[in-house]
């Protein structure tokens, strides 16, 4: 399971064959739209596991940060006239900076109260976005400009799946050399023992911090995509339900896995066009898959490939005997 | 001045409503250190329940209790679901109280259905006049049951050999079964206490704001931040909570600006969360190393 | 292992390609808020689709085919919205679209529609969805702008100028009140109020209470829909407040009635004509069809029809009197067909599209004054 240095391993391998076939098996422009929202999710997965999964900082109001920075972005860029990365770029920035100074009174809660600073944080910000209407068009949302990197302008399918592809790929990649160093046992202590990591020096508010901060700059980066790839924006990116769909994502893939953020991202983005024949019983089955999953495999979908995985080796071993 | 008592009237009415939600949180958190999201479902349940089986010609008398009952039972499931979960760490179980949630909003949608429904007000529609601020029959009624639920709570805790195996459990499970106390079944009945006294909310509400399947969200957010600026685990705490909420936001709504009514409730908890750590009432923590 | 997960991807994708084998049926998508804030909106909206839908393909379908309804539930979410006008565009293959049920996923998918050149026949408010006009974007409610209009005409008849407005802050409500804001100089109208309310408050009298304090108030409007305007309602007779109360047409429908109580006595409300067909003069044209249309309606789901219902009413009779009319099922020859609708006889109102006009609704016939007399409805007009 080590992976040898800092470049591809077996999974990162699989992940791009896996991210180069899918284009055959997509038909239209909806196959392609739920490609590039699970991806997108994903990657916004991929920051909130590392906040949530490897520090334990359990965040309820990831959608607001999400959604607030993918305003900043796409109003710069529509309102403003800014170019689309610049603005993508601003709004990092001035999310990172929020999320710095909201971050060093709240991350000193704890467990229930964490998570209700985090979801009283995600839910002002969202009043507010719906509320300044001037700015953001309010509850009915706002048209987004189009998305161009130095003028080459994305308006098809294909490339905003690869830029998408090559998105996700990196996050993967970059988590991954995260958690396998130093910075990402801290992470892991931390989760497990906050006294303990106080007691061998760490500065723990100090990697709460940064990692909170790089969360909410990865949300702000893949949900400023996400817009300018539907081309509208509007409240709900930013309301209590995203947040909670975010966190369901990781928690039902598999909690502190780097691909449990990622398979939990895929399945209930794209679970709800599944269950669509079912029209008005569809929210009781979501509801009760959700708690079939949380009861019965409270790690997450990911632990099936544990207990497959478990269940080789016991065979291996018995051959081997 | 008669503004003043004008916005309080309206602030008692829905912060009674928060501080019942709030105290059905703390009666499960206090006894299985649970946060569940799916209060105020509870709510909806009692009201929406209570419309349709009176719209099934059954009396009030018959209607409520059932609805009650209803109510206790989906309490009971909660609990059910709970105890099977084998990973009981904080994240996954906030995950499954909110995934019940969606369930039984999904199912109130397809058992009753989507539109809203109200009860005729249970006393007289006339408002009474005091001081120059009015106040419906209903409004008041809501008051009394609320303060009639939290007076019956603190006998039972304090003065009945039950209530006070209920706080034993919740101060130390391990202890409390040593002395013969099963907890299995203390924490049945918190469980659908919490559920009943919920419904009730919402079945006095009713006449008030009416009841459609989606009332419960906002409601269980904001009883929710009632009990944490109570102080969780401190009954009394979420229904000062709960009522120190609904006047602030009338008092906002009044004097400063109604868009922002909504965020009152939240601002006020991250300022309870930042300078009493511990909510308003609540015991000062220590934790295990 | 990682095999395993290739499978279910796979499984997934296969999944997505997996199609009914295709009948010839005619394609009709639909984009209702079934459930989510708006679904008070959506569910007799998708309601009325389904009754009618089947009752085109009992009597024979149309152009010897079955009309296929395939309708998605957006929740009133702009973002739900998008995905699923891609799919009924790029994977259903449907032919016309109806919907969305709000202004947000109505704004929000306007992009799509224009790419796929596919008609879209809205049963949103917001005038933005017609003005500037978009050359296959059609709606049928009343804009909000009209019922402001119709609103402060009566007022000023009435000799009451001074205005306060509270409005719920969904987009409906923020839409008209930004609407009314706009055209009340128009009519003389001065607003001297501008209260709000959450679409989820349970006490207005915080707001009421404030415009009572104020002596000149003459008329209180409401825009907003859902629960919000019946809680203004009694919080209004609770406080005593003996101004002219005017509710939008967000609210006309028995269930407003109901929800208020004793409160709506006396209250004026702005209203299509369909919730009032019994009202209707005998020459009126639209009387028969909405008597039709209650009978129908309540004799299938018992519960009382509203404006909402008759916007998607309107609004598949556009798009099925348009295939008749372009005797195709081509979305483009559709398209002209409907825009070439002449003294339609709506639910709403009576109808005639033009190529700078895709509503085309006739005011006067689209929106009645009423007042609540005795627990129902009575003309104020």
């Amino acid at each position: 399971m080590e992976n040898k240095g800092l470049f591809l391993d077996r999974g990162i391998v699989l992940t791009i064959i896996v991210l180069c076939v899918i284009p055959f098996l997509l038909q239209n422009s909806f196959h392609y739209e739920i490609a590039i929202m699970c991806m997108l999710n994903a990657v916004i997965c991929i920051g909130l596991n590392m906040l949530v999964g490897y520090t334990g900082q359990i965040s309820l109001g990831h959608g607001a940060f999400a959604g607030l920075g993918a305003y900043v972005a796409v109003i710069l860029s529509t309102t403003y006239s800014f170019d689309p990365v610049l603005s993508i770029l601003i709004a990092s920035v001035v999310l990172a900076i929020i999320a710095y100074f909201i971050s060093k009174p709240i991350l000193k809660l704890e467990g229930h109260y964490l998570a209700m600073g985090t979801l009283a944080v995600g839910i002002i910000i969202s009043i507010v976005l719906t509320n300044e209407d001037h700015l953001t068009g309010g509850p009915d949302g706002m048209g987004v400009s189009s998305f161009h990197i130095l003028g080459y302008v994305f308006e098809n399918d294909i490339q905003w799946y690869v830029l998408s592809a090559i998105f996700l790929v990196f996050s993967i990649w970059a988590l991954q050399n995260v958690v396998n160093s130093p910075f990402g046992r801290i992470l892991r202590c931390i989760r497990d023992s906050e006294t303990a990591a106080k007691a061998i020096g760490a500065d723990v508010p100090y990697y709460k911090t940064y990692v909170f901060v790089i969360s909410v700059v990865i949300a702000t980066v893949a949900g400023s995509l996400y817009s300018y790839y539907t081309g509208f924006i509007s409240p709900e990116e930013s309301g209590f339900m995203r947040s909670i769909e975010l966190v369901v994502m990781i928690v039902f893939g598999g909690l502190g896995r780097i691909y449990g953020a990622v398979i939990g991202a895929i399945i209930i983005t794209a679970l709800p066009q599944f269950l669509t024949f079912l029209h008005d019983y569809e929210h009781m089955v979501f509801g009760a898959i959700i708690i079939f999953v949380m009861i019965f495999m409270p790690k997450g979908i990911v632990s099936i490939f544990d207990v497959l995985k478990y269940e080789k080796k016991k065979e291996i071993k018995k051959d081997n005997s | 001045m008669v503004e003043l008592l004008q916005y309080s009237f309206g602030g008692l009415t829905v912060g009674f409503i928060y501080a019942l939600v709030g105290l059905g949180f703390t009666v499960i958190y206090n006894s299985s250190k649970i946060i569940n999201f799916s209060q105020g479902e509870f709510v909806m349940i009692g009201g929406m329940a209570a419309v349709f089986l009176s719209y099934a010609d059954f009396p009030f008398i018959l209607a409520f209790p059932m609805a009650i009952m209803l109510a206790s039972l989906l309490g009971y499931v909660l609990f059910k679901l709970v105890s099977l979960s084998s990973n009981s760490s904080v994240t996954s179980l906030i995950i499954l109280t909110l995934g019940y949630s969606i369930f039984v909003r999904g199912s109130s949608q397809v058992g009753f259905d989507k539109q809203m429904h109200t009860l005729p007000s249970f006393i007289s529609d006339t408002p009474i006049s005091i001081f120059g601020a009015t106040i419906t029959p209903q409004a008041i009624l809501v008051i009394v049951v609320s303060l009639c639920i939290v007076f019956t709570l603190y006998y039972m805790f304090n003065k009945t050999k039950l209530g006070k195996a209920m706080l034993a459990t919740a101060d130390n499970k391990d202890a409390a079964k040593l002395v013969g106390i099963s907890v299995k079944k203390i924490l049945i009945m918190n469980f659908m206490i919490s559920a009943s006294i919920a419904a009730i909310g919402g079945i006095v509400l009713t006449p008030i704001t009416s009841m459609n399947y989606e009332i419960g969200i906002m409601l269980g957010l904001k009883g929710f931040c009632a009990a944490i600026i109570g102080g969780i685990g401190n009954p009394f705490g979420a229904v000062f909570g709960g009522v120190l909420l609904g006047i602030l936001e009338s008092f906002v709504a009044g004097y400063i600006s109604s868009e922002y009514k909504d965020a009152v409730a939240f601002i006020v908890l991250l300022l309870i969360l930042f300078f009493f750590p511990g909510g308003l009432f609540g015991a000062k923590k220590s934790t295990r190393v | 292992m990682k095999k395993m997960m290739r499978i279910i991807l796979g499984l997934f994708i296969l999944g997505f390609t997996m199609t009914v084998v295709a009948k010839d049926n005619i394609k009709i998508g639909a984009l209702v808020a079934a459930t989510g804030p708006a679904s008070f909106l959506g569910d007799p909206e998708l309601k009325t689709l389904e009754l009618y839908v089947n009752k085109i393909n009992a009597s024979g379908g149309i152009l010897g085919k079955k009309l296929e309804l395939i309708s998605y539930d957006t929740g009133a979410n702009p973002k739900k919205a998008t995905t699923f006008v891609k799919r009924l565009i790029n994977q259903d293959e449907v032919v016309a679209i109806i919907g969305g049920s709000a202004s947000g996923e109505t704004m929000a998918i306007l992009p799509f529609i224009r790419k796929a050149k596919i008609p879209l026949v809205s049963m949103a408010g917001s005038i933005k969805i017609v003005k500037p006009v978009k050359k296959f974007v059609f709606k049928t409610p009343a804009t909000d702008r009209m019922a402001c209009q119709k609103i402060f005409e009566f007022l000023k008849d009435q000799k009451k100028t001074n205005v306060a407005l509270i409005s719920g802050n969904g987009g409906f409500g923020k839409s008209m009140r930004g609407q009314c804001k706009d055209v009340a100089s128009d009519y003389g109208i001065k607003i001297v109020a501008d209260e709000t309310y959450g679409p989820k408050d349970t006490d207005m009298t915080s707001q009421l209470t404030k415009i009572k304090s104020m002596s000149n108030v003459q008329a209180v409007v409401n825009p907003g829909f859902g629960q919000g305007p019946a809680i203004v309602t009694k919080n209004f007779k609770q406080l005593g407040m003996t101004q002219t109360l005017v509710q939008s047409h967000g609210v006309a429908s028995k269930k407003f009635i109901e929800l208020a109580g004793n409160a709506a006595e006396g209250v004026i409300v702005a209203s299509p004509p369909v919730v009032v067909a019994d009202l209707l003069e005998n020459s009126n044209p639209i009387k028969k069809i909405a008597l039709d249309y209650i009978k129908d309606y309540e004799g299938k789901y018992n519960a009382p029809v509203s404006t909402f219902g008759g916007y998607a009413y309107d609004a598949l009779n556009l798009v099925v009197e348009g295939i008749k009319k372009a005797n195709s099922t081509e979305p483009k020859k559709i398209r002209d067909a409907i825009e070439s609708t002449t003294n339609y006889v709506g639910l709403n109102g009576l109808f005639t599209m033009t190529k700078k006009d895709h509503l085309g609704l006739d005011i006067d016939s689209g929106i009645k004054m009423l007042v609540i007399k005795n627990g129902t409805w009575a003309l104020a007009e």
